[in-house]
């Protein structure tokens, strides 16, 4: 197949190349963003309005005394928690009403209502029914975000081919076989999709989650340096909130989809 | 083949339900056939008449008609190759075909001979869809074939290709028949696949379809090759 490995490796190259020039831009932009953000803090001359220098420094600080790493652990913690239960309680209900008309009709305005009830309201219900404890929390994350997964997969579920079901019958797969190489290769662009927009959303959640009712966590911190009005600690753990929002979109989220989509022409 | 590929069909009927605002369609009406054991019998007849339909429920993909089929073994292996080639798209050439088999079994071992017997050896790793659709249909013809089966289905498996990719797929697959032998059903609307292959020709036709015509092919296999001899005896099958 020497036309097949051809016609694979040059795109593969010319991918390469567009990432390299890819990378470029976006640290030259945000260099640019950097020193705009730092003449506006000199002219400003403002205590509320500090330059990256000063974040920065703050961030230093609260490295090396072990705060940040603390309050970003946990919050990481929570993430991981709540995103994984939704994901795997989503999951199923999504496979459950794709796979289920009758199912699916009557749910439906279930799905409906959770989609819409405001993360707010879901997070205070919680705290209020089982107390500030640490269950509460993560109950109240993985509820806003079990909806959003439900949906994604219930596309997935509805449109999974009869044609590849009706081969791996005949093949006698059994269910293991199907579910391993016939389903769940199919539904796995919208796991990847449920991932995507789920995470994103499940850090936000969070955040409020842990201002409300944790006593650690960057969401606690936030609210803290706010109640002090202290702008150089919020930014420090915006921007290192950002700095590990981005590893794992680049270190894990991006390489696994690559790898999901290897086969693909 | 130790015996057991004959298949007994008796059918008293199919009929769609009815759909959205179409009233119930009868598509089958009485079919009973005999095959005998390593016959290669041909189902053919105008497209939408009911072949497809019959092979599903050989097949036992379709279980909502009125009648039985059975066969002469308690649990024969069956096979189906597709109109479509039917592969995943996610696992390569070589893993389809093992998917074909139980996890450790023996066989497993003769998919490399399998493979190289229909040209793709060179494509074992490659994924389906960089593969051209000549290639996907070797492909799905060697995992009809990988398990032995008792009785192998084909749907119109050389439809859509050029005359010589399909030509080339129809001395494979009598190559390989003829190492395993095996009954098969085999539907198509071209004629000339039909004679060229089969040793017995089934036409349906009507509304609902039944066989209209039941022929034996007499042309000897090593005269198949030849077109005149091919045109006569298509004309005295198919008048």
């Amino acid at each position: 197949m020497a036309l097949a490995t051809d016609s694979n490796s040059q795109p593969q190259g010319m991918m390469q190349s567009a990432w390299r020039s890819r990378l470029v831009w976006s640290l030259g932009s945000l260099a640019v963003l950097l020193v705009l953000w730092e003449v506006a803090a000199l002219l400003l001359q403002s205590r509320v309005f500090p330059g990256p220098s000063a974040v920065m420094a703050t961030m230093m600080v609260e490295f090396s005394s072990g705060a940040l790493t603390h309050h970003v652990g946990a919050t990481l913690a929570r993430v991981a928690v709540s995103f994984f239960l939704a994901m795997l309680i989503g999951s199923m209900i999504g496979l459950a009403l794709g796979s289920s008309a009758g199912a699916d009709r009557f749910f439906d305005t279930w799905l409906i209502f959770f989609l819409n009830l405001p993360a707010l309201v879901i997070i205070i219900l919680c705290y209020v029914w089982f107390g500030l404890t640490e269950t509460a929390a993560i109950t109240a994350v993985a509820i806003n975000k079990i909806p959003n997964v439900a949906v994604t997969v219930r596309e997935g579920a509805r449109s999974l081919s009869r044609d590849l079901n009706e081969m791996a019958v005949m093949y006698r797969f059994g269910w293991w076989r199907t579910l391993r190489h016939v389903t769940l290769p199919q539904l796995a662009p919208f796991f990847a999709a449920a991932a995507r927009s789920g995470l994103a959303l499940v850090w936000k959640i969070v955040l409020v989650v842990e201002l409300l009712g944790r006593s650690n966590g960057v969401g606690h911190q936030l609210h803290v340096a706010f109640q002090l009005f202290d702008v150089p600690m919020i930014l420090a753990y915006a921007v290192a909130f950002i700095i590990v929002v981005q590893i794992i979109e680049f270190g894990l989220l991006q390489p696994l989809d690559a790898r999901a989509n290897r086969w693909r022409r | 083949m130790s015996g057991g590929g004959g298949v007994h069909i008796r059918v008293g009927g199919k009929t769609w339900p009815a759909v959205g605002g179409r009233p119930r369609q009868p598509v089958l009406g009485e079919i009973n056939l005999d095959i005998e054991e390593g016959s290669f019998v041909i189902l053919t007849g105008p497209s939408g008449c009911g072949k497809s339909t019959l092979l599903n429920i050989v097949a036992g993909l379709d279980a909502d008609y009125d009648g039985t089929v059975a066969f002469d073994k308690a649990d024969p292996a069956l096979t189906y190759v597709f109109q479509s080639p039917r592969l995943l798209p996610w696992r390569t050439v070589q893993e389809n075909i093992a998917l074909a088999l139980p996890e450790g079994d023996p066989r497993l071992a003769r998919i490399p001979e399998l493979l190289e017997r229909v040209g793709l050896s060179e494509a074992a790793d490659a994924y389906p869809e960089r593969l051209s659709l000549g290639m996907q249909r070797r492909a799905s013809l060697a995992r009809g074939f990988v398990c032995d089966p008792d009785v192998l289905l084909m749907d119109e498996p050389f439809v859509s290709l050029d005359d010589p990719t399909a030509d080339g797929l129809r001395r494979l697959l009598m190559d390989l028949w003829r190492r395993r032998p095996t009954t098969v059903l085999f539907v198509t609307h071209d004629r000339n696949e039909a004679v060229a292959l089969g040793t017995r020709i089934l036409r349906m036709g009507g509304t609902p379809a039944t066989v209209v015509s039941d022929t034996e092919v007499t042309l000897a296999r090593e005269n198949r090759a030849d077109r005149e001899a091919v045109l006569v005896e298509q004309r005295r099958i198919f008048g």
